[in-house]
């Protein structure tokens, strides 16, 4: 698969999508457990990166992720800034150009996890959107030979919404959701939310792009 | 070293920052370099990393700052925004582990009468719970 300016386009648009069309549903959820926030200030940091889509794109995949991450930043205005931003600024820096196989995907979204993690100064079990990245990046390090990407692809995603559905019953221990104790068991978090919103929406392009080359070739 | 510790006050209200900083104004003095950042990008609550930057630069003192922070965001944003400064300046600049109102009078205090980073610090941290 090559992953030209085209190809990076339609990634960073689809993301920019998904948080749009989910924007009301995050900031919902996000009211239930936090500040209410979440949908408006990841709707804020993607449309900035949308709007230098075209820059983005024509710069290398590593570059390419850097940029975004810092305008993620610089625009979202809450603790999902530095988090989704430390999580592509460190993915950035491991991938210096595309990577060459799965192997590489996943160690590049290992750095980025580790970041968040860091970031965060969270783990998995803490109703965060650690609790849909680790077992993605584990899948991911994990993919079985001879697997074919769109399996892999549905693997991860089925996988982040389990990730995803793991956060209801947990009681938060990290972020505003934290000071509900008790009562925040029951919602979903929305940082977990957004994570599988993303992973779908990015596994989506990729899937589909490859079925184009595929068609092609045919 | 030279000169006194300066401190930043991020919160995810410009208003509460901006209070922060006359309490300290009218309680300690003028001595110390104080700046605020509060407030998202978008002018509503939140915190927003280029005026953390912007306000850690326009008091930067070689003898260090200190931020005063909120909630949670308001932690996490600086640490990105420290993160985000020249490399030389990095260790300069720490985030205190105190309530955000009385560990920036305290703090203040401490910079005022010319303690080190370590010492304003240790004293904005004394109130932590």
């Amino acid at each position: 698969m090559t992953l030209d300016t085209a190809m990076k386009k339609r990634l960073i648009a689809a993301a920019a999508e998904t948080v749009f069309s989910h924007a009301e549903e995050l900031s919902e959820l996000d009211r239930a457990i936090g500040d209410g926030d979440h949908g408006l200030n990841m709707k804020r940091g993607f449309e900035a990166v949308l709007a230098d889509a075209d820059n983005l794109a024509a710069k290398p995949l590593g570059e390419m992720l850097k940029g975004a991450g810092t305008h993620l930043v610089m625009t979202i205005g809450g603790a999902s800034g530095p988090l989704y931003g430390s999580l592509l600024l460190a993915m950035g820096k491991a991938a210096a150009d595309q990577p060459a196989d799965i192997a590489g995907v996943a160690r590049i979204f290992a750095e980025g996890v580790e970041a968040v993690r860091k970031r965060g100064k969270s783990d998995a079990g803490e109703k965060t959107m650690l609790d849909v990245l680790l077992p993605v990046g584990r899948r991911l390090s994990a993919a079985v030979p001879g697997e074919s990407d769109a399996e892999l692809a549905a693997a991860l995603c089925a996988i982040a919404d389990q990730g995803l559905e793991s956060t209801r019953p947990m009681r938060a221990t990290k972020g505003r959701a934290s000071f509900l104790g008790d009562r925040s068991v029951g919602h979903l978090d929305p940082g977990a939310r957004s994570s599988q919103l993303l992973l779908h929406a990015v596994c989506d392009v990729l899937v589909a792009q490859q079925q184009t080359e595929k068609a092609g070739a045919a | 070293m030279t000169g006194r510790v300066a401190l930043v006050i991020v919160s995810h209200s410009a208003e509460v920052a901006r209070g922060t900083v006359e309490m300290v104004r009218q309680m300690v003095g003028h001595e110390v370099p104080i700046a605020h950042s509060g407030g998202n990008p978008a002018g509503g609550l939140g915190t927003d990393v280029a005026s953390i930057i912007a306000a850690i630069k326009s008091v930067w003192s070689p003898a260090g700052v200190a931020i005063l922070v909120d909630l949670g965001g308001a932690e996490t944003n600086s640490e990105m925004a420290i993160e985000m400064l020249p490399e030389s300046w990095r260790d300069k600049v720490v985030i205190c582990n105190a309530p955000i109102v009385e560990g920036a009078v305290m703090a203040a205090t401490e910079a005022s009468g010319g303690g080190t980073l370590e010492q304003v610090r240790a004293t904005a941290e004394e109130l932590a719970p």
